[in-house]
């Protein structure tokens, strides 16, 4: 590891989703051990944070049909949070019956994609996280809040910051802990990251920001870095770059971990994440979805031999 | 920190040469020439043809001679040629070419290994070039590779690099383009290198040369960018291998670069689009998949 690089947060947390947003956007349906196994490798690479599953309709999301049996099944270990998806009150309830600690809602800053993706308009969709949230105050659940469209939209193209902005303070307002401002199509780049970031940092406090980055077009760790530099310290990534771009068939979606933390490492960040492991759990499921990692840090170490 | 970033910047494409060279299919001569064609026609403003080393070294470029004289050049774009020794330049000049460009590098384990010789050694060569380029007033792009990592010595001091883009410069080159040749860089190697070179070397006359095997190429430039460098080197469609870490990708793709140049309200003077057409037509006629994600992803915005 390097000095720590000036103007850069000591520490980033990282919030592993692939179990969840990677998986949900491979095609190949995963056995609920195999979902198992991962999280639990995952589990022991220092990751603070591994998003488990998705509480919602088999009907909408097959790959997420066993997320009973994956929150029951997965081992917990101390010092790591397990957060899962809860469109509504109903996915609530039965996170919560399964074992659930931590939640997340999923909104948008786009109304298009809002009705496209979740049948509603964003104002309706607010309403509902806010059962949620008022269920889980009362349970003293933590509640993570998701902005989808952050950077751009499949459907309507551009997305004013100050939408951006609007949305996220509406859910930081009803109770999220943190609003993760995802670029859900990876248009971004860091000229709109800076804008759309400066926006929203007037409405919610830095600490309470995390970025979600897709890499469809090769963008996500400059924006990741953009928002580093301004002070952002959560940033979501997916293991092997695990989960592809429903909206560009073929393109990639998410960060791979691997090369966020090969750059924090670079950058001497600290993260508590040992890459190594990392990048064992990502070969593992890789090879259980028969395809090859996402992750040019894997591909590069696994060439070389020097994993 | 997060300064203001250059209003323009020079991206120099070395898919023709850089590119091919690390492909493992030998590409005909006509295909060549119609790639470098092609790149013309895009606004790009320099354009590496090819390189005018030993066919026996490097198969690919075997055509040197022909594809300098094939390619149609157009005004206002200059197409270097790499030159290794003296010999290489005399038959540059001779082929038409009129801006040249020579490779040190910043490890003496990687020197040895790839031509040969030390670091010193190699300068030596070098003047020779650039005594025969400046008599015949040729301008002389200096590179130095190994920047930010070395396969063979691993970590590489900032100040050896300083010391030989120092050299190199101070030689005659007018710009000096920073090789990161594994693509082990990350943003904070980058700036602590970047520090160092610049005590010895103008920034305007700086480029990076950023590989994209850890994927951290644009993280890089874009740390590089913030210094005040404002001229970048890629290849089209993101062609061309690492030849030391098999299966993995090398050259960060100029569709990449660009992208993101444009969406910080940087000029390049590239229009995007046609050097996607490039690409796709040097992935077909490679018959391989584009390294490009701009290339990849279908998303309309």
């Amino acid at each position: 590891q390097e000095p720590q690089a000036s103007g850069l947060p000591e520490y980033i947390k990282i919030v592993e989703v692939g179990p969840r947003d990677g998986l949900q956007n491979e095609k190949v349906i995963v056995p609920t051990d195999i979902k198992i196994e991962l999280i639990n490798q995952l589990s022991k690479t220092g990751l603070p944070a591994i998003e488990v599953t998705s509480f919602v309709s088999s009907k909408w999301v097959p790959q997420m049909a066993d997320h009973k049996e994956v929150m029951k099944g997965i081992e917990r270990h101390p010092g790591v949070q397990y957060p899962v998806l809860t469109p509504n009150l109903q996915g609530f309830h039965s996170a919560i019956a399964a074992g659930a600690t931590e939640v997340s809602v999923f909104g948008a800053a786009s109304e298009s994609f809002s009705k496209m993706n979740i049948n509603c308009s964003i104002e309706e969709s607010i309403e509902r996280f806010e059962e949620v949230t008022k269920s889980a105050r009362n349970m003293n659940i933590p509640v993570r809040g998701y902005v989808s469209c952050a950077l751009g939209c499949p459907y309507e193209g551009n997305v004013v910051p100050d939408k951006v902005a609007e949305v996220s303070k509406r859910l930081y307002s009803m109770g999220c802990y943190e609003i993760s401002l995802g670029d859900t199509i990876g248009v971004g780049t860091p000229g709109s990251m800076k804008k759309m970031l400066e926006a929203v940092m007037k409405e919610i406090p830095l600490s309470a920001l995390a970025v979600h980055c897709h890499d469809t077009y090769g963008q996500a760790l400059a924006n990741i870095l953009t928002a580093m530099q301004m002070g952002v310290a959560v940033v979501d990534s997916s293991v092997a770059g695990l989960g592809g771009c429903p909206y560009a068939k073929g393109a990639t979606g998410n960060v791979a971990t691997e090369d966020v933390i090969y750059m924090l490492n670079g950058l001497g960040i600290n993260t508590g994440v040992n890459l190594c492991a990392v990048m064992e759990a990502g070969n593992f499921i890789c090879t259980a979805l028969n395809k090859k990692t996402n992750s040019k840090v894997a591909q590069a170490s696994f060439s070389t031999g020097t994993v | 920190a997060s300064g203001a970033y250059p209003k323009r910047v020079k991206v120099v494409e070395v898919g023709p040469r850089d590119g091919l060279q690390n492909e493992k299919n030998l590409v005909p001569t006509p295909v060549k020439i119609n790639l470098i064609n092609m790149l013309s026609e895009t606004g790009l403003q320099v354009i590496e043809a090819t390189s005018f080393v030993s066919p026996k070294w490097v198969p690919q470029m075997a055509d040197h001679t022909e594809v300098l004289q094939g390619i149609k050049k157009s005004p206002g774009i200059s197409y270097p040629v790499l030159t290794p020794n003296l010999r290489g330049f005399q038959a540059a000049v001779a082929a038409g070419a009129k801006e040249v460009s020579i490779f040190g590098a910043a490890s003496e384990l990687f020197t040895q290994k790839n031509i040969n010789c030390s670091i010193e050694e190699s300068l030596g060569r070098f003047e020779e070039v650039m005594r025969a380029a400046r008599e015949a007033s040729i301008p002389v792009r200096g590179y130095v590779s190994c920047v930010l990592g070395c396969p063979y010595e691993g970590k590489i001091p900032a100040a050896k690099v300083a010391e030989v883009s120092k050299k190199m410069y101070s030689m005659g080159c007018y710009e000096i383009s920073l090789g990161d040749t594994i693509g082990v860089g990350t943003p904070g190697s980058m700036r602590e290198m970047l520090a160092a070179v610049m005590k010895e070397v103008p920034v305007g006359a700086l480029a990076v040369h950023c590989h994209d095997t850890y994927g951290q190429a644009l993280a890089n430039i874009l740390l590089a960018l913030q210094m005040g460098v404002s001229v970048v080197d890629a290849s089209v469609a993101g062609l061309g291998g690492c030849p030391y870490a098999q299966g993995a990708s090398g050259n960060v793709a100029t569709e990449d670069l660009v992208y993101m140049l444009h969406g910080l309200g940087i000029h390049t003077g590239v229009d995007l689009q046609k050097l996607m057409d490039t690409g796709t037509f040097i992935c077909n006629a490679l018959n391989r998949k584009t390294n490009s994600k701009v290339s990849q992803a279908s998303c309309r915005l």
